[in-house]
């Protein structure tokens, strides 16, 4: 079982990559819209997405879990959305952060961007900066678009409105060189975002997936569940020889040997890849694998 | 031995929490809210207003 989990690991991450690349697709499958500038009106975006993607992206193939979760508080009927929150919690308990590294079209984005050949520069020192992820869960996605309503009740998506990114670059871009209506109603409002995408797009070069460690309430939300998700990072104490060459290549600056299933750790992989000995794996499974160590352990000694 | 159950039980109770609370959702309309809002432009996320 051990072995198995240690080649599946392996094995995925050596093609993350093309991973992000099928989920990006899959997430945006109705390509041909980009043409027509307009968008995919199917029943399918009444289901989420897993990752980062606006739902005014032409090609979109579904709804995004954090615009929809705005879009149920900030109408009139509703405070809360145990739809999405729900949706949420199945995808935080199955997979976690695994999400932001593997699924999420955004995340890929500024992978590829840091992939740009220029000097790079280490996020270690504003480790602070990760908890502003989670203000923003909490202010600009749950709060502000409950409480802060109009005469009739319904409140702004603020999160989308002020902050992401994704809307320009899947939504406002795409749909403004297909159609001069949307092109002409573009605003001050779209100057905003546009700045904010360019900084995000600036900083991704230098930083590796700045948004995503600073800023996005949906890795906050899934990086809640990263302890208790079934896919956990896996040690093999026997087998670690403390070279520290995990927590080196880690880019989102997590030593998994202390802390396997951090908060930040976006399951990427690379600490597999880089151990010498193969001490490090994924698991997937309840519980967190102790017992199996164990019994082995007992087998061994009483040979 | 005690604490890997603890775990496994609160994964397990996690799930169920989470089905239960999608299956609220789509029982009381929250589906059909999200549809409305994803099928059309979303202005706010555009830069529109």
């Amino acid at each position: 079982m051990d072995r198995e989990f240690k080649t599946a690991s392996h094995r995925l991450a050596r093609g993350r990559g093309w991973i992000q690349a099928g989920a990006a697709l899959l997430t945006n499958l109705h390509l041909p819209n980009f043409l027509k500038g307009s968008l995919y009106q199917g029943a399918g975006k009444t289901v989420c997405v897993p990752g980062l993607n606006c739902y005014s992206c032409p090609a979109a193939s579904g709804a995004c879990p954090i615009g929809a979760f705005q879009a149920v508080v900030g109408s009139s009927k509703f405070s809360f959305s145990y739809y999405i929150t729900g949706f949420l919690i199945l995808l935080g308990v199955l997979l976690g952060r695994f999400i932001c590294g593997f699924l999420c079209p955004f995340g890929w984005f500024q992978e590829l961007l840091h992939k740009i050949p220029t000097k790079k520069l280490s996020t270690k020192k504003l480790k602070p900066l990760t908890y502003l992820k989670y203000a923003v869960l909490l202010v600009m996605v749950v709060l502000l678009p409950a409480f802060l309503v109009n005469d009739v009740g319904m409140g702004d998506p603020f999160f989308c409105k002020y902050l992401c990114p994704q809307g320009v670059l899947e939504g406002a871009i795409p749909l403004s060189l297909a159609n001069s209506g949307i092109r002409a109603a573009l605003g001050k409002l779209f100057t905003w975002k546009l700045g904010i995408l360019l900084t995000v797009i600036a900083l991704s070069v230098v930083f590796y997936r700045p948004f995503c460690k600073w800023l996005c309430p949906l890795g906050a939300f899934y990086a809640l569940f990263n302890r208790v998700s079934l896919l956990q990072m896996k040690v093999d104490e026997h087998k670690c020889i403390s070279c520290g060459k995990c927590a080196k290549v880690c880019k989102m600056d997590v030593d998994v040997t202390k802390t396997p299933n951090h908060t930040e750790c976006i399951r990427c992989g690379m600490c597999v890849s880089a151990c010498p000995t193969g001490a490090v794996c994924f698991r997937y499974g309840f519980g967190d694998g102790k017992q199996n160590i164990k019994i082995k352990e007992n087998t061994e000694e009483t040979t | 031995m005690m604490r890997v159950d603890r775990k496994a039980a609160a994964q397990l109770a996690l799930l169920l929490v989470g089905a239960a609370m999608l299956g609220f959702g789509v029982w009381r309309g929250e589906a059909a809210s999200v549809l409305s809002k994803a099928v059309k432009l979303c202005l706010e996320c555009v830069g529109i207003g």
